[in-house]
């Protein structure tokens, strides 16, 4: 790609993302549902499971907070394929596919509107825990990264919906659809429970969910302790996946409407 | 620069699973002239419209735009066309301008030159007025119009519209054409695929009518009208019940069969020479004593050229009458 080509690929993403942000300007009860979400998920796990679970040597809440916020980007996910398939249906999407416009601007415009709506979550969350008890434990440089991670899985999970959106072209079955493996898979993984006190086969299974490394990443750069190895496995998987999702979608987006 | 022809299309073919929505379809569009791409639902006008427009591929056959070939330099046929498709496709969630603004930025316009030409189309099609409101607060004629300014910002060589007054008021459509024709007069080229035969008589200069994917006819409106026949007479009975006996008296004066709705007691005639035998119909029934209220003799529409192309099976022996009549050129 040429030099001018890549910077006209800039402004159209821009211009995408603008769009988008737009959307949450004008439509403020689509964040204000996500933030009120977001709290009641802190709050409720806090309290219902707090006294329930044990966790030695940890306060229940930093250890259940990356859980949680995985959780909660999670459900935001599905608004990004909703949001495609609305264009689908609209004509917005031919459109757009019509013009000299950079390709993957849309969808890379779509999922960054969403990553910016996945961190105010992520951050009313953290000052949410904090009104209640959570703290990081590991520093500044740590605690960044613990709030970057999550951030990276709702883009990531945004990627996975953009593709059922396309795939599916209608609104109401993308947002079911692309929730489908999120709820299983978050409560198969460490993000609630210690693996350790699952039976034997789903402690198999926890150890391999993708989930799982995420989330002790998350855990280790708040809690402390060896952050390396859980930190690289969870950018492993976050880049295979989001790589395997973005050419799955760009390659959709290509076929789109055929 | 002006590429002649502005859209070349040859031996197109398109099928989606089991359904053949192309069948080999050809035709030309000379640039600065209008082509009507006629034909009824699902005849495969909106697939034409999507290849020509590099939505969608061509399984076989090939379409040059702007010189361009459709897959090989998409990206080049999209600077060169201006599209709206059938359906009005603005955010509703953006104002009128900041619509207009987006399209205009992926167009690579430039700031000062965006603004420029997001302020002309809005003049253009009125929109001034409400350009800080929001798409979504529009009625249906003003999103339509928005849709097409859209499709203008980036001051395409080559204009493709798919059935672009479809549910206009009639002002709005009369105020659309007369945009097509004064873009046309300036050197523009456009394709629009249309129902209404009164818009492909009114705005093209060649007319293709297309039906199962198949180019059934090709030329100007006043060839198309020739190929189905010379003028009619069009009879309407003061008694829906003379009917029969209307078509009776009139076996001897007719070279066919006429066309009958017995229900309403409407006639039409067609005439397969010059002269309208008119006089010998009136003699004929007012013999029979048969009161005629409405008598008009009149040229061929392009309706029943739409009907004799595409409709004969459809509409079983009546319609069978009119292509006996006026069929084979």
């Amino acid at each position: 790609m040429t030099g001018v080509a890549l910077t006209a690929g800039l402004r159209d993403t821009v211009a995408m993302t603008r769009r988008n942000l737009y959307h949450y300007l004008r439509v403020p009860a689509l964040v204000a549902v996500a933030v009120t979400q977001a709290v009641l998920f802190v709050v409720m796990f806090t309290y219902v499971f707090g006294g329930a679970i044990d966790t030695p040597g940890v306060d229940y809440i930093d250890y259940l907070m990356p859980g949680i916020v995985v959780l909660a980007v999670a459900f935001g996910s599905p608004n990004t394929g909703v949001g495609l398939a609305e264009d689908l249906t609209s004509g917005m999407l031919d459109r757009f596919r019509s013009l000299p416009m950079a390709r993957p601007a849309l969808l890379v415009g779509r999922t960054l509107a969403d990553a910016v709506r996945n961190l105010l979550v992520v951050l009313v969350m953290v000052a949410v825990g904090y009104l209640i008890g959570f703290r990081f434990h590991a520093g500044p440089v740590a605690a960044l990264a613990a709030i970057a991670l999550p951030v990276a899985v709702g883009y990531v999970l945004s990627w996975f919906a953009a593709l059922i959106g396309l795939i599916t072209g209608d609104a109401e079955t993308a947002g079911t659809a692309s929730l489908l493996p999120i709820i299983p898979l978050a409560f198969t993984s460490s993000a609630f429970v210690p693996v350790d006190t699952m039976p034997g086969p789903l402690q198999a299974w926890a150890d391999i969910n993708p989930i799982t490394h995420i989330v002790d990443a998350i855990r280790a750069l708040i809690i402390g302790g060896p952050t390396a190895t859980a930190v690289l496995q969870a950018i492993a998987w976050l880049t295979a996946l989001v790589t395997l999702f973005i050419s799955m979608a760009l390659w959709r987006y290509q076929r789109a409407t055929q | 620069m002006i590429v002649d022809p502005a859209i070349e299309a040859e031996g197109l073919h398109k099928h989606f699973g089991a359904v053949h929505a192309l069948d080999d379809v050809s035709f030309t569009v000379r640039a600065g002239t209008v082509l009507g791409l006629l034909g009824p639902n699902g005849s495969g006008k909106t697939t034409t419209v999507r290849i020509l427009t590099t939505l969608i591929r061509p399984d076989a056959g090939w379409a040059r735009v702007a010189g361009c070939d459709v897959v090989g330099q998409a990206a080049r046929v999209r600077s060169a066309v201006g599209f709206a498709g059938q359906q009005a496709a603005v955010d509703p969630l953006l104002t009128g301008r900041e619509n207009l603004d987006l399209i205009a930025t992926l167009h690579h316009l430039g700031r000062r030159e965006t603004r420029r030409r997001v302020y002309e189309q809005l003049e253009r099609f009125e929109l001034a007025a409400a350009a800080g409101r929001r798409a979504g607060t529009y009625s249906g004629g003003m999103r339509r119009r928005l849709d097409l300014a859209a499709s203008l910002i980036g001051q395409p060589q080559i204009l493709v519209l798919d059935e672009p007054t479809a549910g206009l008021d009639p002002a709005s459509r009369q105020a659309l054409w007369a945009t097509i024709r004064s873009l046309v007069d300036h050197g523009t080229t456009a394709l629009l695929t249309t129902q209404y035969l009164e818009e492909a008589d009114q705005l093209a200069d060649d007319i293709v009518v297309i039906d199962h994917g198949r180019v059934v006819a090709h030329g100007t409106p006043d060839q198309l009208k020739a190929q189905v026949g010379g003028h009619r007479i069009e009879l309407q009975l003061a008694d829906p019940a003379d009917t029969s006996i209307a078509v009776w008296a009139l076996e001897d004066v007719v070279s066919s069969p006429p066309l009958v709705d017995a229900r309403t007691g409407r006639l039409v005639i067609p005439i397969s020479g010059s002269a309208a035998p008119t006089a010998a119909v009136i003699r004929s029934l007012d013999a029979a004593s048969i009161d005629v209220t409405d008598l008009v003799v009149r040229r061929p529409t392009l309706d029943d050229v739409f009907l004799t192309l595409t409709g004969a099976a459809a509409i079983t022996d009546q319609a069978d009458a009119l292509t006996i009549a006026g069929g084979a050129p």
